[in-house]
């Protein structure tokens, strides 16, 4: 698959990498976004995975993946052996959003995340109407749910200037996956899918 | 599970020897002369030469590995559900070698073969072999049969040990290593109990310092002993509840010490079973073989320099439940490899057969194997 058929946040993900670079992707899934990254823009790349059907799928990919818990740390990486590490529409699921941003920023140079944006207005107008939202994007029901730390634009923004996280990147993709354009008016309110690229803050 | 002509196999297989005449300098200091390589095929070498995968044996097992060498034989090879016409190590694509080691009882030179220097076979006097070694000893029957570089080099246990040592003392005769339910070097638990097991044997009345074939006998006791010993840290515990439970061979409690557990009577027959086809001097001979290998040891301990001269991509699996051979213990091996930026897949297979697992045709384990050989570029 080209990179350009894939999800739209990984197309722009794809656009935020520099050609012949290393890349750690967690929760890699079936790695054909890893075979496309290796395929057009040469990137030397390793996944991780918990699922053993992905890691086969990944196998079948000729891509690089490891089975592992993200939740048990990035412990047999080393520091600063990536220049980027990438978790797309997994923070939500992960045991310690907080720990494992700081274990990817460890492991590699720059950090990039997407995440479903709680703060779209249509998740609002659920929770206005009292009930716990389920979109496209958050099909779960509460109680059978994999995501149990979703947070919006405004939360995620927060947490990166508490814990001294730069934010090199936003973008933000709206009900059709298009990309935002520009400096959008209320991103918090029409973003379904929030996409950052972050570092470890020298200041 | 006999030969059965419909059913999928590689069917009948002959062993072939062959005979080494350049000497082999060995770890020990040793040197063999000469040496025969007994070994069995599969499938057929391409016209390159470039689709040849080698398997490497584990303590117990031989050249034997897939099809059946009588058509009356009960049992195929020990790989036999992975290797074959499509299967995982699809014949149909590659051409297997699985040579017996050194220092084995299958065939290859070892202590049942004659001693050319005393005339009388080598019993306790065969040198004590190691990974190296073997992996030397291997590399000379490659040349042999023109293959100059392995499409993949396989194996379980032991074997994956070998697999190992072919990725970083060949690196240019590997392109992929498959280390199966291994580790870069034992752990001290793994020691213990390989000595256990020697002292079983050593133990054995009739062993007499291992000269026991001169005398017409052999220390089938303490072989058997040693094995039971091995098989049971091999299983799980929860594999063993699953296949025994406390299920009893009779109804009544006998109050005394027979095989009245069927355990008991598993393991009695197991024992049994591997006396029959073993040699005891080889295992003495494979476990310390097990003992030594860490080759680690000549990089001030750092498996991370050890495995940075491979060039072979790794495909590193580890079984959930075995406890000889843990999944840590291969993840010490990944990590060394990412260090160095290897290509590496690991995978944890879920499996309540302990360290035997990597012997089993568990779908998941199956699988991956198939799609990771259906990868491998021939051309």
């Amino acid at each position: 698959m080209k990179i350009s058929e894939l999800r739209p946040e990984l197309t722009l993900i794809a656009d935020w990498i520099e050609n012949g670079s290393k890349v750690l992707d967690l929760g890699c899934g079936d790695g054909a976004f890893l075979a496309a990254l290796r395929e057009e823009k040469q990137v030397i790349g390793y996944g991780i995975e918990i699922d053993t059907d992905n890691i086969k799928a990944c196998v079948d990919h000729s891509v690089n993946v490891i089975q592992s818990n993200i939740d048990d740390g990035l412990n047999d990486f080393e520091d600063d052996s990536f220049d980027y590490v990438i978790m797309s529409q997994t923070i939500q699921a992960v045991h310690h959003p907080h720990q494992t941003i700081d274990d990817m920023l460890r492991v590699g140079g720059q950090g990039i995340i997407t995440f479903p944006n709680m703060g779209n207005w249509k998740c609002r107008l659920q929770l206005a109407l009292g009930k716990m939202p389920v979109t496209k994007h958050l099909p779960h029901s509460w109680y059978d749910t994999p995501n149990i730390h979703m947070c919006t634009v405004k939360d995620f923004d927060e947490l990166c200037k508490t814990r001294n996280i730069g934010i090199l990147e936003r973008a933000t993709l709206n009900a059709q996956h298009e990309k935002i354009i520009g400096m959008p008016l209320f991103p918090n309110l029409r973003a379904e899918i929030a996409v950052y690229k972050i570092n470890q803050s020298l200041s | 599970m006999k030969y059965d002509k419909n059913k999928e196999s590689i069917g009948i297989v002959t062993p072939k020897t062959c005979v080494i005449h350049e000497p082999l300098s060995l770890d020990s200091g040793e040197t063999l002369e000469s040496y025969q390589m007994c070994y069995e095929t599969y499938g057929t070498l391409n016209s390159a030469r470039t689709n040849a995968v080698l398997i490497c044996h584990a303590l117990s097992g031989d050249h034997h590995a897939a099809g059946y060498n009588q058509i009356d034989d009960r049992k195929p090879g020990w790989w036999d559900n992975c290797i074959g016409p499509n299967k995982p190590l699809d014949t149909n694509k590659f051409f297997v070698v699985c040579p017996n080691n050194l220092g084995g009882c299958g065939g290859s030179t070892g202590p049942l073969s004659k001693n050319p220097s005393s005339g009388k076979c080598y019993g306790p006097d065969f040198p004590i072999v190691t990974v190296r070694d073997w992996v030397e000893s291997q590399a000379k029957l490659a040349d042999e049969l023109r293959i100059k570089s392995w499409a993949a080099v396989m194996g379980g246990s032991l074997g994956g040990m070998q697999a190992i040592q072919w990725s970083v003392a060949y690196p240019n005769r590997v392109r992929n290593a498959i280390v199966i339910a291994a580790a870069s070097k034992l752990s001290t638990q793994n020691i213990a109990f390989n000595e256990i097991s020697r002292q079983a044997i050593l133990a054995d009345p009739n062993f007499n310092n291992g000269h026991y074939n001169e005398k017409n006998t052999a220390p089938t006791d303490g072989l058997k002993l040693a094995r039971m010993i091995g098989h049971m840290t091999y299983l799980s515990d929860d594999g063993l509840r699953a296949k025994f439970g406390r299920e009893r061979t009779d109804t009544n409690t006998s109050f005394s010490f027979g095989a009245e557990f069927e355990v008991e009577s598993y393991l009695q027959y197991q024992g049994d079973a591997f006396v029959n086809r073993f040699d005891a001097n080889t295992y003495l001979l494979m476990t310390r073989a097990l003992d030594y290998f860490d080759p680690a040891q000549n990089h001030g301990d750092d498996l991370r320099k050890t495995m940075a001269s491979a060039s072979a991509r790794f495909l590193v699996i580890s079984f959930s439940s075995d406890w000889r051979f843990s999944p840590a213990r291969s993840r010490e091996i990944v990590r060394s490899l990412l260090y160095s930026n290897k290509d590496v897949s690991y995978c944890e297979i879920e499996s309540e057969f302990g360290h035997d697992s990597f012997l089993l045709p568990i779908p998941d384990y199956h699988q991956i194997l198939t799609k990771y050989f259906r990868g491998i570029c021939i051309s």
